[in-house]
């Protein structure tokens, strides 16, 4: 029985569950009881795995990073989710979900954006199927994000604007559960992250554990083993590090590390350090760490990145985090920055800044010479440009 | 017997108001209560503000939002109505959001709320799986009923757990929807609230979402114990004022 996955009931030791509204029982209800049994179907199986392969463009490979390496004195392995369709691991979730909700009979489709990456890949898998895609994101973040918004348009979406509350991530989703509490019979719910009510936590790790299964078989033919000493990847709510994380939870020798954004420090008031900053709470339905006030009100996260400033991380990890299992670092918008600059410059690849942030850890964590630690390169950084552009004076 | 109960025993159809506490002003809170209770309503449901209203439509969410930057808080509320029961006998009910009642300490929460004098709590969000299993003891110890919401979606199976969860009323939810929606009930809304009356339930029944006028109030509670009315008293009170709350519940009889 592992530690670690979630339990009959949808938690993860102290976190997850399922704190919705009675509103929402019916929709949420008709996932728990089918996703599993659809995911497992032969069937279901093998239109995933063919999508992952000629669509997706898997597998990613598991690439080692010399240079780098050699500066740190250790052996580091990317897994180069970066290279996937439309830019980063979030298709994988969006790809299996999609499957699921035509199987559901679902024909309407809403999703969640911050950055955009998910809403792209919604949006993206939406146009692939046929089925009528609604994205929410943030005013602010539309704004911020104009190419990504222009791409899901492209891609035949609409794209909502949240007006509610700080107009981010946090409101986008608000709002596409409203929308979902309101139309309970036709539509599926893609979330982007590892979190939201159970199941969707369990789901969306299950659809991402792709990455860790590959990681093994891809050691094996590198290593001459399967399991790494540690795996590492950036945690906003947490979907890529739960891919990685998935098959070595398990396996206690394999260390964890989760690296989170603090912005511009976890002395400010501007950081998404969520298991330093947090305290447990619900948001979005599921008992999780969760920066808010004293009085419970959810609180505005800060970080470059669009994709790490969610004021909450999965239950999983909050799990994680509360038992020890796993290790988590927090960096700051400054040591992102320059990390994604030295894997540019070391390794010719450019780095997602929500990624970038996973690079940054050798200041703060010391690895052995015969260490072999696998980072998730989860997303590329070409949605990052104008940031990075801005930031360096390019 | 509790105050809601008293008052569901009454063969009348009953008003019941839900309004955002702290607002439009911070110290509002009391008066809206004692004009609500003048004014002929039967049941008060003073809603604690919450950052992430999941279940509430535009109306509500703008209120809350204008409450917590009034300095709306849940320590604020509770002071707010350590004398109340001096001023009304009318049944209050706290309707919030969990996250609220379990920073507060859930024990600590529902504390307060005997010494204030409430008599009932609707929290949309705490699933009744959980609230069976960790709070139905803590809120009876401290005589507050439970209000459970139900839906059209909601099956027979289930409301008859949620039934059996309670003893006061239930709160059905007109449509599946947020708060603040559309007007008047057609066919389809109409035999929803028959056929759950049909169904005989030990609590009574009231209808909330969606109900505006005289003609939606009688729509709704026709098989019903009566009504509760949200986002429309608030856009009342948002542009009339104080001095909107009685024309309005009188226009509802």
């Amino acid at each position: 029985m592992s530690k670690y996955k979630v339990d009959e009931q949808g938690f993860y030791g102290d976190f997850g569950g399922a704190y919705i509204p009675e509103l929402l029982y019916p929709n949420v209800e008709e996932l728990r009881q089918n996703y599993k049994q659809i995911i497992h179907t032969e069937d279901f199986q093998k239109q995933f795995k063919s999508l992952l392969k000629d669509y997706v463009g898997r597998p990613t490979p598991l690439y080692l990073a010399e240079n780098l390496s050699e500066k740190y004195k250790t052996k580091i392995y990317l897994k180069r989710e970066d290279l996937c369709h439309t830019g980063a691991h979030k298709i994988n979730n969006t790809v299996g979900q999609i499957l699921l909700a035509k199987a559901l009979g679902k024909h309407r489709i809403i999703a969640e954006t911050g950055a955009g990456q998910h809403g792209v890949a919604t949006a993206t898998v939406c146009a692939l199927m046929g089925l009528e895609c609604i994205v929410y994101m943030g005013a602010k973040d539309i704004e911020r994000q104009a190419p990504n918004v222009a791409r899901m348009k492209m891609l035949g979406a609409k794209v909502v604007p949240a007006t509610s509350g700080s107009k981010t991530l946090k409101d986008a989703t608000n709002e596409a559960i409203r929308d979902w509490i309101n139309h309970p019979k036709d539509t599926h719910y893609i979330i982007g992250s590892v979190v939201g009510p159970h199941p969707y936590p369990d789901m969306v790790t299950e659809l991402q554990s792709v990455i860790s299964k590959e990681v093994k078989a891809q050691m094996l033919e590198k290593e001459g083993r399967e399991l790494p000493d540690y795996v590492i990847a950036c945690v906003g709510g947490g979907s890529n590090a739960a891919g990685l994380f998935a098959d070595f939870m398990d396996h206690e020798e394999v260390g964890i590390i989760g690296v989170e954004a603090s912005g511009k420090g976890v002395e400010t008031t501007e950081s998404a350090a969520t298991t330093i900053l947090g305290r447990e709470g619900i948001i979005h339905g599921s008992k999780t760490l969760l920066m808010q006030n004293t009085d419970g009100q959810i609180t505005e996260p800060y970080s470059i990145s669009a994709g790490l400033d969610y004021p909450g991380i999965g239950p999983l990890h909050a799990h994680l985090f509360k038992t020890g299992r796993g290790k988590f670092v927090s960096i700051t918008d400054v040591e992102a920055m320059e990390a994604g600059l030295e894997l540019s410059r070391m390794e010719g690849i450019i780095p997602a800044i929500e990624t970038a942030h996973a690079f940054a850890i050798f200041k703060y964590l010391d690895f052995k010479e015969d260490d072999v630690l696998v980072f998730n390169c989860s997303g590329r950084g070409d949605k990052d440009l104008e940031t990075y552009r801005k930031y360096f004076g390019y | 017997m509790n105050r809601i109960n008293k008052a569901l025993a009454q063969h009348k159809k009953l008003i019941s108001i839900y309004f955002t506490a702290g607002y439009p002003q911070l110290e509002d809170t009391s008066e809206v209560i004692k004009r609500l209770a003048e004014a002929g309503t039967d049941v008060i449901e003073i809603g604690l503000p919450y950052s992430d209203p999941l279940a509430d439509g535009p109306v509500i969410q703008k209120s809350s939002e204008q409450a917590l930057k009034n300095g709306m808080s849940t320590q604020k509320l509770f002071q707010q109505l350590k004398d109340i029961r001096k001023e009304v006998d009318i049944p209050l009910i706290v309707m919030g959001y969990f996250n609220a009642m379990l920073q507060f300490g859930v024990e600590d929460f529902c504390k307060e709320c005997e010494a204030i004098g409430i008599d009932g709590i609707i929290m949309p969000d705490l699933p009744i799986s959980i609230y069976e299993r960790d709070y139905k003891a803590l809120f009876e110890t401290h005589g507050l009923k439970f209000v459970p919401l139900i839906t059209p979606e909601t099956s027979v199976e289930r409301i008859q757990t949620i039934d059996a969860l309670g003893d006061s009323f239930v709160y059905m939810v007109s449509s599946s929807s947020t708060t603040g929606g559309e007007k008047g009930f057609g066919e389809e809304a109409m035999s929803y609230f028959k056929r759950i009356s049909d169904m005989q339930l030990t609590n009574k029944l009231m209808v909330g979402f969606g109900i505006k006028d005289a003609h939606s109030f009688e729509q709704a509670s026709r098989f019903t114990s009566g009504c509760i009315i949200g986002s429309e008293f608030i856009r009342r009170l948002t542009n009339e004022g104080m001095h909107g709350i009685e024309p309005f519940i009188k226009s509802l009889k």
